[in-house]
């Protein structure tokens, strides 16, 4: 199953290292990692998608990026509600001519297109790792050269429902 | 004449001059009393402020890193002070690995020092740079390198405290050569520990306590299994009289023997892959199994579809993720084991109702102890750790290296205290049980300390013969020599049809030569009578003695569990 897990760690050298090394040794598949600063000065926030098998590896992970002494807390959002987005920028082949074909096909994404030259041009999506997906789907017949992905990252909403409306707020199941 | 009169002020003078005398200083404070050194380019610095420190700090000068930290891990686990190690950049730094590893996988403390490359070359492949820091990550339980020379006491402060609380476990501290030969521009003032994310948890949760003790009263099948994290909470005394008041049947893992009185009738013995039988199937057939301070490692499991299959689990570790790791808990607590054992005493009201659990396993202790037979083709080396045991009343500290040598320590050197064994459990080092029997005749020097070691891992770690020539330090080493990598030659004649590949060692030293060669006292033992007359004269002598007893080669570990197979599956069972 695919987890969501934030850590907040402190910001120091070789932190990055650290949980990453740890979950490449404990044989954990990161599907994606993002770091940033947080609104603490000497404190960043990782957020990290992980494939796991059960819940038994899930407690594992989780125990183990505590462990680190760098790392501050962790959770495993997956079952919060949450407000969780990557973005991703999208070279797509085209020539002049396709472009409003292809404006069409990104604008209910609400995408935008950020660069654009003789033989191709580049789109900026924000969303929701399916959503991107599906542009890319949508994209790839008109012959993508190159794609950056962030990976994700998220934030737990305000409030926080009961536990019987968690479900519909699932991101990954 | 005018220089040397200040070269002798500066020598003198109490106030730390460069970051390297700052260093000693703080070690100072911290009360470290011996460092495990070996020199190099890196290092001078420290080692001209140890020059200055003037013997206020002993410094022993090994003869391998390896060997060096291995001696510091001996000293570790004696006095529960961690053992303090300084080396030189590059090969200095990538020789520790082996004993970095050995201390994380055994929670042992250290705080080793590293020296590294000036900061303005570091990344430049410079002369003996190594990246410790990389090397090192996933083998301590945390790494620092000194960026700045005011950070050094919030850094050597903190890496101590890490080092020896919670799970101890190895810290590293690399110190590029230019903090340590720089000059202190002020005052260092007092540093204060900032570890927001390091809290680890002593206290064990009430509710969590009271579910124990009531699923003791209600246990039919109740057995406790003793691990290393006894030791650690300094608990044995508590353990023995929780397990003697309830009359609870104790298992101990293999680090750790002495936690439970070996001759007490509740104590099954070592559990395991060479565990007794009655221990195995204590574990096997419990439907209670009261874990303190032990991880379930798979050397002590077998495979874990038969491993306590009937039983509640109850863990008590201070490391959270040892919980639930590799067996599934019904009763997780996380807490010192010493506050959890004294929490336990008070809420556990009434015993269990079990003498007929009692009644089986001191069957089993009866009907399958362990054993071995004579041979009137040579000595058996169960035998030669009976007769060691025996002529130190059971009371010697015991460092072992790895191998079947061992096991049979394991097996027959049975302790009735804690904190007197020594055994690289994790890793299973070779080379690890000489030197650490050195660090452990350092840490307690009154004390008779016993090196079983192979003939194979002796050779790993043998030019550690100076150090306790040149110090007196009266450590006494058997090797019980098989003439073979005895552990590999069982597994080859057991599991890989007999087929003895590269594990026979043809050729060896003659060790009494090589022993006299250091100065050291040697004998060669062949026979029984040899031995009996020839071991009183050794652990009477005041000095290290090196006897090198010639066993029998096809010798084997047994009872044993072979790889994959469950905890009750065992072969080799006395017949
Ligand atoms: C550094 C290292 N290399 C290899 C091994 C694998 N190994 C485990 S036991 C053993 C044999 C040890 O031989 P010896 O020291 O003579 O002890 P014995 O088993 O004969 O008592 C070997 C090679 C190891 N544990 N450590
Ligand atoms: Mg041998």
């Amino acid at each position: 199953m695919k987890r969501i897990i934030t850590a907040t760690v402190q910001d120091r050298s070789g932190v990055l290292y650290r949980v990453t090394g740890l979950l490449q040794r404990r044989q954990f598949n990161i599907e994606s990692i993002s770091v940033g600063p947080t609104e603490t000065e000497g404190i960043s926030k990782m957020t990290l998608v992980v494939e796991v098998e059960d819940e038994q590896r899930l407690e594992q992970v989780t125990k183990q990026l505590n462990k680190q002494i760098d790392v501050l807390k962790v959770s495993d959002i997956t079952d919060k509600a949450i407000v969780a987005r990557e973005l991703a920028l999208i070279k797509v082949a085209s020539s002049s001519q396709l472009r409003s074909e292809i404006n069409g096909i990104i604008d209910p994404f609400r995408a935008l297109i950020i660069d654009v030259s003789k033989d191709s041009l580049a789109i900026q999506i924000t969303g929701r790792p399916d959503k991107i997906d599906a542009l890319i789907e949508l994209l790839r017949p008109y012959g993508i050269k190159e794609i950056a992905r962030t990976g994700l990252t998220a934030l737990q909403r305000g409030h926080q429902p009961q536990v019987n409306e968690l479900a519909a707020h699932a991101l990954l199941k | 004449m005018k220089v040397e009169a200040k070269e002798l002020e500066f020598q003198t003078s109490t106030a730390p001059q460069t970051g390297a005398d700052l260093l000693i200083d703080l070690l100072k404070k911290e009360g470290v009393e011996t460092l495990f050194g070996y020199p190099g380019g890196a290092v001078l610095p420290i080692y001209d402020a140890i020059y200055r420190a003037q013997g206020t700090i002993q410094h022993i000068l090994f003869r391998h890193e390896q060997g060096m930290i291995h001696a510091a891990e001996g000293y570790a686990r004696i006095t529960g002070k961690p053992g303090v190690v300084i080396a030189t950049s590059g090969p200095g730094a990538t020789n520790l690995v082996t004993g970095i590893t050995d201390a994380m996988m055994d929670s042992l403390p250290l705080v080793v020092f590293t020296g590294q490359v000036a900061r303005n070359v570091i990344g430049t492949d410079a002369f003996q740079e190594a990246d410790v820091m990389a090397i090192t990550t996933p083998i301590t339980k945390h790494n620092y390198q000194v960026r700045s020379i005011a950070d050094l006491p919030r850094i050597v402060k903190e890496a101590f405290h890490i080092a020896s609380t919670g799970r101890p476990g190895p810290v590293l501290v690399d110190i590029p050569k230019d903090i340590s030969a720089g000059l202190l521009s002020e005052e260092p003032k007092e540093a204060t520990i900032n570890l927001p994310g390091y809290q680890p948890t002593t206290k064990p949760n009430p509710l969590q306590i009271k579910k124990l003790a009531d699923s003791i009263t209600k246990a039919k099948k109740p057995v406790i299994l003793s691990g290393a994290g006894v030791l650690h909470g300094k608990a044995s005394a508590e353990l023995t009289a929780f397990a003697e008041q309830h009359q609870l049947p104790v298992v101990t893992t293999l680090l750790g023997l002495g936690t439970f009185p070996a001759d007490s009738p509740l104590s099954l013995g070592m559990g395991g892959m060479h565990g007794t039988y009655a221990a195995n199937m204590a574990l096997y057939e419990c439907d209670l199994l009261i874990n303190f301070g032990a991880r379930f490692d798979d050397r002590l499991t077998g495979n874990l579809k038969h491993f306590a299959p009937n039983a509640k689990v109850a863990h008590i570790d201070i490391d959270p993720a040892e919980i639930g790791k590799n067996v599934p808990t019904q009763i997780p607590i996380v807490s010192d084991s010493k506050e959890a054992l004294t929490e336990l005493r008070t809420e556990t009201k009434e015993s269990p109702n079990h003498e007929e659990w009692l009644e089986t396993l001191k069957q089993y202790k009866q009907d399958y102890p362990l054993w071995f037979k004579h041979d009137s083709n040579g000595m058996c080396p169960q035998w030669v750790i009976e007769a060691v045991h025996k002529v130190t009343n059971g009371d010697a500290i015991v460092a072992t290296d790895v191998g079947q040598h061992q096991m049979w320590a394991a097996q027959y050197y049975t302790f009735k205290q804690p904190h007197r064994w020594i055994t690289s459990g994790g890793l299973g080092t070779m080379g690890f049980g000489f030197p650490a029997a050195i660090g452990a005749q350092i840490a307690a020097p009154d004390s008779t300390v016993v090196a079983i070691v192979g003939d194979g891992g002796f050779q790993m770690t043998l030019q550690e013969l100076s150090i306790i020539y040149e110090r007196n330090l009266p450590v006494k080493i058997i090797i019980v020599n098989n003439g073979a990598l005895g552990m590999v030659r069982q597994w080859q004649e057991l599991l890989h049809g007999n087929r003895i590949s590269e594990s026979i060692l043809h050729t060896q030293p003659d060790f009494v030569k090589l022993a006299e060669s250091y100065s050291i006292r040697g004998y060669r033992v062949d026979t029984q009578e040899e031995l009996i007359t020839v071991l009183p004269e050794v652990f009477a002598y005041n000095g290290p003695v090196l006897v090198d007893c010639r066993v029998l080669q096809q010798e084997k570990v047994f009872p044993m569990i072979a790889p994959g197979k469950g905890i009750h599956e065992m072969i080799g069972v006395k017949p």
